[in-house]
């Protein structure tokens, strides 16, 4: 047998049908849903008289445009195009049978922290969800991507997707990184280095001792942005780490079928000698903490940098300089340092999980904030919960911290959580783009660490000066 | 959908790289539960200001690109979000395909399912035909996508790949459900061998 990668392994075992043009059927083994990309969708089914072919293996939870503040689970307060979209969600699940997690659920969340967290997500498995950051499941050994809402119907319908195989790409990052640097400053590092571009085509699998050493929550991180480099999926192979997290999960397979599953899961992993379309290697000890300057993920730069003049880019890529200068109001030579922030977030399918708040909190023990506003949305109602247990609510709240109830919130602005025009925010989520957290707003992203160091010297900091 | 055999019409240039998918339709905009009406959307950042009045500089409120069907653009276009609310903006202010040395790959799926025709060509070609849309409403260019082929104002040919699935279902306006729906069969033995290999799905 030829040598495979970790994707060739996961795309063989789901090739449901392979026409002869090369189109092929993938079959899939978790269909995640949320309430902004699915309405469209459900609705098709009914026009066409279909119905939902795998109902046990569609999970849905509200989380996109959800009021991330108390009363949530009453309908009216929300806006009214928000609460017709979370009605919708609960009619659908209902209607067609498949599990869900309402507002009023505990377990509720941002639908890519709810997946593993459930054990839904699981090695070797293929994962689909109208979102783009389903890259994040790629973590556990999954082939996980986001798919638009003629996708998601299709999926509903016939639990397949039309595909055409990627290309397989490798992303090593070698050795150890230095203290204060995190699986986010590695995750935007690599875009830094490879564009939003890069990844177009390709499903990346990331390797090396540095991703080996991230616990499963850093792992997601990175994967989850897999989607800002262009590519379809980001994948990392399963391990022991990986095993610890899923046992004992709500849906892990248990006694005999946790040692079947187990058997195959050893199995994923890429052959020695498989081949690689292409392949990048970044050396760990080289990532220093990062923040973004413009508005695309890949105008990243070491917090110790200054703000690059637009004429220092080549093609096309000088005019969106000029225009993300000329939005995020700065000016090349000033010092990324000396930048002042007014808002900071935490939060997100990035950055929204225990070990991102254990990180803040650790930043922000005893002090208090500079800043105008601070908010912190934990990922799911349980990472919530156990922040409370451990005490972090408190230290947040202390600092002057705003603790919210779990959702996307200020990732995507959909809710009321926003920024102002020419409000700047240091943030922990994926997205830069113009306008993302509200119109007008200026979003830096970064590590939880950072973000929480943003807090407390109302400027980009970098985290390292305050260890 | 709607049917893709040959457009004749005008292209507007917006020769910015990155366009993302929160600039092709912003958030707020979501909440809707249809497929229509987003075409007054399309840009809505870039195309109105805070009073919510048309921006005279934004290509697509130039007198000469109103009726524009076909979009130039800079790399990377569509990238960022899965949302197909993308495309549906597009095709509801009347756009039928767009012209880029690269495309997001969900975007450029989420297109064919809405009988837009992303087209992928080299720089050369493309900075050719960013310059001929920058000639305005006279400058009209034609795709005709059964011989993969984009003509210049000019005659200029510029031939493009596309695959001959997702081809053959843009040009007959298919419903991918229903053509997946007659392989039933095989899903159906698919899915009792993947159960037995791997029943803890
Ligand atoms: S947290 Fe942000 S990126 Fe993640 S699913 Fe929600 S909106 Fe998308």
């Amino acid at each position: 047998m030829s040598p495979k990668t970790l994707y060739d392994k996961i795309w063989d075992a789901h090739l449901a049908h392979e026409a002869e043009d090369g189109t092929c059927l993938l079959y899939i083994d978790r269909h995640l849903v949320h309430e902004v990309t699915s309405p469209q969708a459900f609705e098709g089914l009914r026009l066409a008289k279909r119905t939902v072919r795998a109902p046990d293996k569609t999970i849905a939870v509200p989380d996109h445009n959800v009021p991330t503040t108390p009363g949530r689970e009453d309908p009216k307060n929300m806006t009214e195009d928000s609460a017709i979209q979370v009605a919708a969600l609960d009619k659908n699940a209902k209607d067609f049978g498949i599990h869900y997690y309402p507002v009023s659920d505990v377990r509720q969340g941002i639908v890519h922290i709810v997946g593993p967290e459930q054990g839904w997500t699981l090695p070797g498995m293929t994962v689909v969800c109208g979102d783009s950051h389903t890259a994040t499941h790629g973590a556990f050994g999954a082939l996980a991507h986001g798919i638009g809402t003629s996708e998601v119907e299709h999926v509903l319908a016939t639990q397949t997707l039309i595909q055409k195989k990627s290309k397989n790409m490798k992303v090593e990052i070698t050795g150890k990184l230095a203290p204060g640097v995190t699986a986010k400053d590695i995750t935007l590092s690599v875009i830094g280095e490879t564009g939003t571009a890069g990844g177009t085509g390709y499903v990346i699998e990331y390797c090396g001792e540095a991703i080996r050493d991230l616990s499963m929550e850093g792992r997601m991180t990175v994967c989850n942005m897999a989607i800002e480099g262009g590519a379809r999926a980001g994948l990392i192979a399963p391990d022991e780490k990986t095993f610890a997290y899923v046992q004992g999960r709500p849906h892990a397979p248990k006694a005999a079928q946790w040692e079947a599953a187990m058997a195959w899961w050893k199995t994923l992993h890429s052959d020695e000698d498989a081949h690689w379309d292409k392949v990048i290697t970044i050396k760990g000890e080289d990532i220093a903490p990062v923040v973004t300057w413009g508005t695309s993920p890949e105008d990243v730069l070491p917090i110790t940098a200054d703000v690059p003049a637009a004429d220092s880019f080549d093609g096309g890529k000088v005019g969106a300089a000029q225009r993300a200068l000329e939005y995020m109001d700065l000016t090349p030579g000033q010092k990324l340092s000396d930048i002042e922030i007014d808002t900071v977030f935490i939060g997100s399918c990035t950055n929204g999980r225990i070990e991102d708040l254990r990180a803040a909190a650790e930043v922000l023990k005893g002090k208090k904030i500079a800043v105008k506003r601070a908010m912190v949305v934990p990922g799911s109602g349980l990472v919530r919960a156990q922040a409370e247990e451990e005490g972090l609510a408190d230290i947040f709240t202390q600092a002057g911290f705003e603790w919210r109830l779990a959702g996307c919130s200020m990732c995507l602005a959909m809710n009321p959580d926003q920024l102002a025009p020419g409000e700047r925010c240091a943030a922990t989520s994926n997205r830069n783009f113009e306008g993302r957290q509200g119109r007008g707003g200026r979003t830096h992203l970064m590590s939880p660490a950072m973000a929480a160091a943003a807090a407390v010297t109302g400027k980009l900091t970098d985290v390292r000066d305050m260890m | 959908m709607e049917k893709f055999e040959k457009v004749t019409g005008i292209a507007a240039p917006m020769p910015l790289v990155n366009i993302d998918t929160d600039m092709i339709i912003p958030k707020q905009f979501l909440k809707t539960i249809k497929r229509s009406g987003l075409g007054v959307n399309l840009f809505d950042e870039m195309r109105y200001d805070d009073n919510g009045n048309e921006i005279p500089d934004f290509v697509l409120n130039k007198p000469q690109y109103r009726d524009a069907e076909i979009l130039i653009a800079g790399e990377n276009f569509g990238c960022g979000s899965s949302r197909e609310h993308a495309p549906w903006a597009l095709k509801d202010f009347g756009i039928r395909a767009v012209v880029s040395t690269s495309f997001a790959e969900i975007f450029y799926n989420n297109c064919f399912k809405n009988g837009i025709l992303p087209i992928v060509l080299p720089q050369e070609a493309v900075d050719v035909l960013m310059k001929d849309a920058e000639k305005g409403s006279n400058a009209r260019m034609t795709i005709d996508l059964e011989n993969q082929v984009v003509t210049s104002s000019d005659g200029e040919e510029f031939s493009f790949e596309v695959d001959s699935f997702r081809k053959h279902c843009l040009m007959n306006g298919l419903d991918d459900i229903g053509l997946t729906l007659e392989k039933a069969a095989s899903i159906d033995s698919f899915e009792a061998k993947a159960t037995q290999a791997r029943p803890w799905v």
